[in-house]
């Protein structure tokens, strides 16, 4: 069997700080292959944009500490040469940021910060590059391109500046697309426009995706794979219809009860989990998540003093949980689901 | 358009009021303090003039006639020109008129004219160094943030900060002119038309002090905008592209960093034009701010309107440019 | 040599702003080496330093400043009037020597002295053979005429001295060459040829010969007059010319070629180049003056503070240096108009609890400030007699035991309260007020303290009686110096009483003495020189006695002299190096 296009081994991503050790990526494994899309949840601090950014090499390398593997198409990233990874970025693979706002330069038209991505690695001339960018800009569905590439950021909709962001990671053909939190700034129609956006290209461009997000909601529809992150590690894995059909951690049964739906109220949230996330300087002990689990009674005191194992549940699903299986099913059949599902 | 035409009235308007505010200041307050129009014209003839001259004086002077009028024959001297009587006779004072210096014995607009060029050129010599050493150890500091060479520039900086310059001056005169004899001594000044090399050569050291003092804030400056501006979303999206870091700085993340730095150095260098007061002074260079102290030290009245008058020119005409860069710079400002 | 002094320098450098405590200076350091070359402490106050006769060379002049005007008659500073004589010629002039040898008048345009008649009231001066301005055109006695009527015009030359215009005879309403053209003013001078100049005086006036040296008297070509700006085109009768000019800046002056050796016995003319440099940082100037970058300060009034303990502790800065009295004298004045100091017991309290060495601290002490005054009359003014009426003990810190008898006798035994005037941006002359407020307060004199701006100090504040009476100012600090050094040059403006004004800006602030006006007529009217210098000490002793001016200091300076200059002295008649004797090595 050939390597997958995307493997990620191990991967650590660690801060040293005046007050302590911050692990923020503590040992993630994940693979991905092109065409398809493998949706990262977390809520924030739980170390999902540190592991996008850390693939893409644009963590702060003065002080982390990177160990593990990231193999790209058969090239590994972390022992790569600064100058290889850069070359690889805006080209081989891009990144799509929440926010466009902030993370378009305000003094820069839309156009020019195509162009520029462009040009980084096409030597084409300025002329070739506007084109293109008129005709990512087209792709992206944004009315009127040739006029509005001339257009400065601050000028489009929050809507339009995600489309414009979009065709800007894509203007090199990237194979591997990250997106964090794409939709997260954008009105409930608007992320549905994006989302559907981002699926055809994939689909077009036959390129990886990763989607970064603390709603589950948002890949729901998208992804083919799911891994679920809490306190930089990954606590529950598989494919997506396994992970949504299910889930035996208690945590995503949680994800999945907040889940905004558009039929209700943000606010009106069925099964809150209690709590919030842990600092990760100071992780509690043991399970990460036991402060908050409703289950930890029932691991015999095992939650409060050791780091569960990430165990294969079949079908490549994988669960970081002291239950036992046979009781995390029990539980998500007897207790959760028909909770979720009468709230429907 | 507007924007321009806004910023260009308000300019005016400016000037207008500052010239008022001197104008009272220098002949109002005087008078308020209890002087007389002889007291006030006491000052324009020598110590041997007796009652008749000095009250000759002030009628000549117009110092009798009621405030508004004294200084609506002035702003008219500038627009249109005056005549003054010296005593031998009627004296042009052509438009621009500035007054007429009844100490010195001249119209003043021609001495502001004849001090420019020396103020010109310290001032923008200066600017240029201070400009371009100021930024580039900022963005290093910034980037080598907590490095020795970070530590180290901004200790220097500091000193730059707190030295007066009158010390720095006096100091490197004495070290690079008088003791190893490698730059120009005090009052040294040659016009650049007369000789270019020689220009750059007597300026240098006061070139460098007065850069020295300016440049440590833009170090300052530029290292806390670096720092600001280089944590922005935007910088890491032009990472993301692949840009090459050095894109990265100079074209994200000093670009944003800028608009602060032009309009302070907007302000520095109008500010500057009007009279490198310390400078002038510590290096004997005939410019517009040695002029000044000059004339503030022989109380001669129309010569520190007209330089207070050019000062705030060039401070609000600077003001006006710092306001239309910044929308070149900063196009939300523009479509605003 | 130059390199071994980086450290020292720049620790002065570094305590620039430091006061400098002064020690030394006193006027046994120094020696007599008649004319040598050997650098010593005052090697050439009475001497001549490393003289010379060699011509060639550029002396290099500064100063921190401006002067009022380098047109001979628009000028009343000293320094002026000593450098001016390098350019332009006058009538008579004194005798460019040093030690008290400058005292004496000698001719300078005029083949000598002028020959008085009618018992003062003419005087007639005959003109040297072969005279020429710059351009070569003869020099007339008719130039003299214009020049000196031109300096009439108060309103047009406005620096300059009144005197020529107060004394001749000139016709009622004259107003100057400007305004009364076409007006015969030969009851005032006459010009019967071209080489003879007749002054008409209104009363006499035996002292004439020092108002022939006045530059007023340097000829102007009227063709060539332009009013206020002939200052930038004036036209040589002197070794140098202008070379150029320019305004507040500075200029140059070069060999007038038209100018005749055999015409002018009293000029050396020893450089080729005389180049002033005006508005020079005066920190900068000393810098210079050491460094040998600058050969004269030209203001002559000695190194900043910075610089004084520098160059009194380094032994072979010292030795550069000389220490000059001027004809200065820094004073407080009483006002008997004010109770109770209308009594003169209490002001001579006032004169006996003076501590004497406070005030010439306060002034600088004894080298930078000057030796201390017992009466308003210099030491160096022709004729001065040594008057001291109220000795302050052998400490020199006031007799307190007299203050207070004085006081018991003017019935305030427990002392009283006046107020002090004082210049307020004059940090010496607050000075001299708080050392005054301590020294009196020890008999009971208390007093309150009253900084004025300088600018209107005469005009508006203590020079006008309404004023300093009303406020009841008793003590005004006051300062003067001698337009030249005889007694009329030192004291007619500031002790007549006639010369008080209700208007204001007289510099007389305190003595009303009928007796001394009377005394002044008398000295001016005699024409035997020793006869008027007694009738002058006579006077500073007849005020003295009525205890209306507290004298702090003559006044002294420490000045650096040149390293590539010679012939270097310092010329007794304006306290400074004599800038027109000075030869340069280089």
């Amino acid at each position: 069997m050939a390597d997958p296009f995307l493997k990620v081994q191990d991967l650590k991503i660690h801060f040293p700080t005046d007050d302590g050790l911050v692990r923020s990526v503590d040992g993630l494994t994940f693979s991905l292959e092109r065409g398809k899309t493998l949706g990262i949840v977390g809520e924030s601090g739980s170390g999902k944009s540190v592991t996008s950014l850390g693939i893409l090499g644009l963590h702060n390398k003065r002080n982390a500490q990177v160990s593990g593997e990231i193999w790209l198409d058969n090239q590994e990233l972390v022992n790569a040469s600064p100058e290889d990874v850069r070359k690889l970025r805006g080209q081989k693979m891009a990144m799509i940021f929440q926010d466009p706002l902030s993370a378009m330069h305000p003094f820069y038209t839309v156009g020019h910060q195509i162009i520029e991505a462009y040009r980084v690695h096409h030597n084409v001339s300025k002329k070739v590059a506007r084109k293109h960018a008129i005709e990512m800009l087209n792709r992206v569905g944004i009315p009127q391109p040739d006029r509005r590439v001339d257009d400065y950021p601050h000028q489009f909709s929050g809507g339009m500046r995600q489309r414009a962001m979009i065709a800007m990671a894509l203007s090199c053909d990237p194979e591997l697309l990250i997106a964090d939190e794409p939709t997260t700034a954008l009105d409930v129609t608007v992320q549905a426009q994006i989302l559907d956006l981002m699926h055809d290209l994939q689909q077009e461009f036959n390129s990886a995706l990763i989607i970064i997000t603390h709603d589950l909601g948002v890949v729901a529809e998208l992804a083919d794979d799911i891994l679920v992150m809490y306190g930089g590690k990954a606590i529950e894995q598989g494919p997506a219809q396994t992970i949504f059909e299910a889930p035996e951690h208690p945590y995503t049964w949680g994800l999945l009860g907040s889940m905004p739906r558009m039929d209700r109220p943000v606010a009106d949230r069925l099964m809150p989990i209690p709590g919030s996330p842990p600092s990760l300087i100071n992780l509690p002990s043991g399970c990460a998540f036991h402060p908050r689990c409703a289950y930890e009674p029932q691991t015999g005191g095992l939650g409060t003093t050791m780091v569960p194992e990430l165990t294969e549940a079949g079908g490549g699903h994988r669960v970081r949980c002291h239950l036992p299986s046979t009781e995390r099913r029990r539980i998500w059949a007897e207790e959760i689901k028909p909770k979720l599902e009468a709230g429907q | 358009m507007t924007y321009i035409i806004r910023r260009t009235i308000g300019a005016l308007l400016m000037l207008i009021v500052v010239s008022m505010m001197t104008f009272a200041i220098f002949f109002l307050v005087p008078r308020w303090a209890g002087g007389s129009a002889e007291n006030l014209a006491a000052r324009y003839v020598g110590r041997s003039a007796g009652a008749e001259e000095i009250a000759a004086a002030a009628e000549r002077l117009g110092f009798n006639d009621p405030i508004w009028l004294q200084y609506w024959d002035w702003i008219k001297g500038v627009f249109v020109g005056s005549t003054y009587d010296l005593g031998t006779g009627p004296e042009a004072c052509p438009a621009p008129c500035f007054g007429y210096s009844f100490i010195s014995r001249s119209p003043v607009w021609p001495e502001l004219v004849d001090r420019m060029p020396v103020t010109f050129s310290l001032a923008l010599g200066a600017a240029v160094l201070w400009l371009i050493s100021g930024v580039a150890v900022g963005v290093l500091s910034a980037l080598k943030r907590g490095s020795i060479f970070d530590r180290a520039a901004m200790s220097i900086a500091l000193a730059g900060v707190s030295l007066p310059i009158f010390f720095t001056g006096l100091m490197s005169l004495v070290i690079f002119s008088y003791q190893l004899d490698i730059t120009a001594p005090g009052g040294a000044y040659t016009p650049i038309e007369d000789n270019p090399l020689e220009w750059a050569y007597n300026l240098l050291l006061p070139w460098i002090t007065l850069a020295f003092l300016f440049s440590a804030s833009y170090a300052r400056l530029t290292r806390a905008g670096m720092l600001e501006t280089m944590s922005e979303d935007y910088v890491r999206t032009a990472r993301a592209k692949g840009l090459p870091n050095s894109a990265v700085i100079t074209r994200h993340g000093l670009r944003a960093s800028l608009t602060p730095i032009v309009t302070i150095f907007g302000l520095d260098v109008g500010l500057l034009l009007g009279g490198a007061v310390l400078t002038e002074t510590t290096f004997s260079l005939p410019g517009l701010g040695k002029f000044s102290i000059d004339a503030i030290a022989r109380n001669d009245l129309p010569q520190i309107m007209g330089v207070v008058m050019l000062t705030a020119f060039f401070v609000v005409a600077a003001n006006l440019i710092v306001d239309l860069l910044y929308a070149v710079v900063d196009p939300r400002v523009r479509l605003s | 040599m130059r390199r071994r002094s980086v450290t020292a320098v720049v620790m002065t450098a570094a305590l620039t702003f430091s006061v400098a405590a002064c020690g030394g200076g006193s006027d046994d350091d120094k020696k007599s080496n008649g004319g040598g070359t050997e650098q010593a402490f005052n090697a050439s106050v009475g001497n001549i330093f490393n003289p010379s006769t060699k011509t060639g060379g550029t002396l290099k002049l500064a100063i921190s400043e401006d002067w009022d005007s380098v047109d001979p008659g628009d000028t009343y500073y000293g320094l002026s009037w000593n450098f001016l004589r390098t350019y332009a010629r006058t009538l008579t002039m004194f005798k460019p020597v040093p030690g008290t040898g400058s005292e004496e008048l000698v001719g300078d345009l005029a083949e000598g002295l002028g020959v008085s008649s009618e018992g003062g009231k003419t005087w007639t001066y005959k003109l040297r053979s072969g005279l020429k301005y710059e351009d070569g055109s003869p020099i007339t006695s008719k130039d003299i005429k214009y020049a000196v009527l031109r300096t009439v015009d108060k309103d047009v030359l406005v620096h300059g001295p009144t005197y020529l215009g107060d004394f001749l005879n000139l016709p009622a309403g004259y107003k100057g060459v400007y305004k009364s053209k076409g007006v015969n003013t030969d009851q005032a001078i006459e010009t019967p040829d071209d080489k003879t100049i007749v002054f008409h005086l209104k009363q006499p006036f035996g002292g004439f010969d020092y108002f022939a040296m006045l530059p007023g008297t340097a000829p102007v070509p009227e063709a060539k007059d332009t009013g206020v700006k002939y200052k930038e085109k004036v036209v040589s009768s002197g070794p140098y010319k202008f070379e150029n000019y320019q305004e507040g800046k500075g200029f140059s002056l070069v060999r007038n070629p038209n100018w005749d050796k055999a015409t002018d016995p009293n000029r050396p003319a020893l450089p080729d180049r005389y180049e002033v440099t005006l508005g020079v940082e005066s920190n900068d100037i000393d810098n210079r003056l050491i460094s040998g970058d600058l050969d004269v300060d030209i203001a002559g009034t000695g190194v900043q503070p910075a610089s004084l303990s520098r160059v009194l502790n380094d032994p072979a800065l010292k030795a550069q240096s000389d220490n000059p009295g001027s004809a200065r004298t820094w004073y407080t004045s009483i006002n008997p108009k004010v109770a109770p100091l209308d009594k003169l017991d209490c002001r001579k309290a006032i004169m006996y609890a003076a501590d004497r060495t406070g005030l010439q601290a306060a002034y600088g002490g004894p080298v930078a400030g000057g030796e201390i005054a017992t009466s308003l009359m210099p030491p160096n003014i022709a004729g001065h007699q040594k008057i001291d009426l109220y000795p302050a003990g052998a400490d020199n810190k006031g007799d307190v035991a007299k203050a207070k008898e004085a006081l018991t006798a003017c019935g305030q035994p427990n002392g009283f309260s006046t107020t002090m005037a004082f210049r307020s941006d004059r940090p010496k002359e607050q000075a001299v007020a708080e050392s005054l407020q301590q020294s009196l307060a020890r008999v009971g004199i208390k007093l309150t303290l009253k900084g004025l701006p300088t600018g209107d100090y005469f005009s508006l504040y203590a020079g006008k009686p309404s004023y300093r009476d009303g406020n009841n100012l008793g003590l005004m600090t006051n300062g003067w110096s001698a337009d030249w050094n005889d007694g009329f040059g030192f004291l007619s403006q500031i002790v007549d009483s006639r010369t008080i004004r209700e208007s204001g800006g007289s510099s007389n602030l305190s003595i009303y003495m009928p007796e001394v006006d009377k005394l002044i007529d008398q000295a001016i009217a005699e024409t035997d020189k020793a006869k008027r210098e007694a009738i002058w000490a006579d006077i500073d002793k007849k005020i003295m006695e009525n205890a209306v001016v507290l004298p702090s200091v003559w006044s002294k300076a420490l000045t650096l002299r040149s390293k590539n200059a010679t012939n270097i002295f310092v010329n007794e008649a304006f306290g400074q190096y004599d800038y027109m004797m000075m030869g340069a090595a280089k």
